[in-house]
Formats: structure tokens, sequence, C-alpha cells
């Protein structure tokens, strides 16, 4: 019965974390919009488990351990840039860019 | 009353991830974003999933949103600057292929569930009737998803060396 709200605002979240990933350039809210978008998927889990089984909710449950190894290796890739770089922004991130 | 309850907690879900994409100021941003979990969390409730909503405030809103402005507050990057926001091109091809993305995942969406693996309606709340809300998730997490669970321990344990290895200024 709260299924198809439940998909029509993950739908939302996803492209709200999708669009804030191509417009901004700061790599600490990117990497915010990620963590929405995993959020997103998470909500799409817990309503399908509810007509399909538990094993939705466990899914989500390996979501957040991957969300949580992805945010303090991610962070301390960021804080290593920063020290390099004295910036996060990725318009600064071209090392590898020719020319 | 369930489903006006639910759309209240997702428009306050949707309007606080726009303007969480939409802030400056990066501590703004996190704030909103903790905002969005919280609303997420009360849906989580809504869908049968209590012990999965008190995961989410514990591990996310309360573990990473810390860790995140942990880091900007580190950094000091909340002072105020020039906009990190891309100009007006950058906007209109993010729109566009937002927009995109969105149609395509609201004809996903209509998709049904085939009749044949979906669950008679209420046996989720009868399982947690039966075993409990944390049984009901424990006993498939600890039985059938065992060595998924053994590998995430692993995976946590490479991304606290990896953080580590990473964060420090000389090895």
């Amino acid at each position: 019965m709260l299924l198809s709200p439940a998909l029509a605002i993950s739908a939302v979240l996803f492209t709200l974390g999708v669009a804030g990933v191509l417009f901004r350039r700061n790599a600490i809210v990117i990497f915010m919009c990620v963590e929405l978008m995993l959020n997103a998927v998470n909500l799409t889990f817990v309503a399908l488990a509810q007509s399909l089984g538990m094993g939705g909710q466990v899914f989500v449950f390996f979501v957040m351990a991957v969300a949580a190894a992805e945010a303090a290796v991610g962070l301390a890739i960021i804080l290593a840039v920063y020290r390099h770089k004295q910036s996060v922004s990725l318009q600064n991130m071209n090392l590898l860019k020719d020319g | 009353m369930d489903l006006t309850v639910f759309w209240i907690f997702g428009v306050i879900a949707m309007g606080s991830a726009l303007l969480c994409i939409t802030r400056k100021n990066p501590i703004a941003s996190a704030l909103w974003l903790v905002v969005t979990l919280f609303a997420l969390a009360a849906l989580f409730v809504l869908l049968d999933a209590q012990f999965i909503a008190a995961l989410q405030v514990l591990v996310y809103a309360g573990a990473i949103m810390v860790l995140f402005l942990f880091v900007i507050m580190l950094l000091n990057l909340g002072r105020p600057g020039p906009t990190d926001i891309k100009g007006p091109a950058g906007l209109l091809i993010a729109a566009v292929l937002a927009g995109a993305l969105l149609l395509q995942l609201r004809v996903l969406s209509q998709a049904t569930v085939p009749s044949a693996i979906q669950l008679p309606a209420g046996t989720v709340s009868a399982l947690q009737q039966q075993q409990g809300i944390i049984g009901s998730v424990a006993n498939p997490l600890f039985g059938t998803y065992l060595i998924p669970f053994e590998i995430a321990s692993v995976l946590l344990l490479a991304a606290i060396v990896g953080a580590v290895v990473l964060a420090k200024r000389k090895l």
C-alpha cells in the first residue's frame, strides 16, 4: 500500500543526489550527495522488503556497512588531497589531465 | 492516516535533500542532509523496519554525518568564499540529465512485483510478532547471509586500516 509512494520518494531522492554530483565542485558536498543516493536505494530495499521478505532489510544493513567504510576512506582521501593542494575543489584535481 | 504521515515525512525528506544540494555552505548542506536522514528513518518505521530506522539514526545521522562535519570543520570550509556551484551551462546539463533519470525511474517503478514471488500482505508484521523486531532481521543475517556478514567485517577492517594510512602525515 505504501510501496508506490516509497518508490516515488526514492526516485526523487536519487535524482537529487545525481543532480548534486553533477553541478557541485566541492568534493565533500559531492560525497554527501553519494550518501543521499545510497539512502534512496535503502528506501527502495525497505519498501520492497514488505512484499518480498526480510532479505531486503538485511541488505540495507550491508549497504550501511559499505557506506560507513566508504565515508571513512573517502574522507581520508579528501584530507590527504587537501594537505597536498590546500583545496577540496574538483577543479584543482586535474593531475592526470593531459596538457 | 499512515499514507498522510508517510507523505509528510517524504516531503520533508525531499525538501531538505533539495536544500542540501543547493546550500553554498558545506556545514548547512551537512545539517540539511541530517534532516533528510531523520525523515528517512521515520519512513522506515512506517514501512515495518523499526530496527533499520534505529540503525539509520545511530549509524548515518550519528556516526557518518559527525565524521563529515568533523572533516568540514577540520578543513575550515565553513568560511564564506566563492560558490562551488557550476555556471549556467553546468546547471543546464545537470538538470537535463537528472530529468531524464527521474523519467526513467518513474517508468521503472510502474513495474509490478510478480505475484508468484510476492508474500501475502501482513507476512512481515506476523514474522515480527513471532520472532521480535530485531530477531526477524537477525535470523536471516546470521543464517542465510552469514558469509556476507563475515566479509563485511573484513571490509570494515580494511577501511579502518586504509583511513589510518591515508590520513597519516608520515607512516
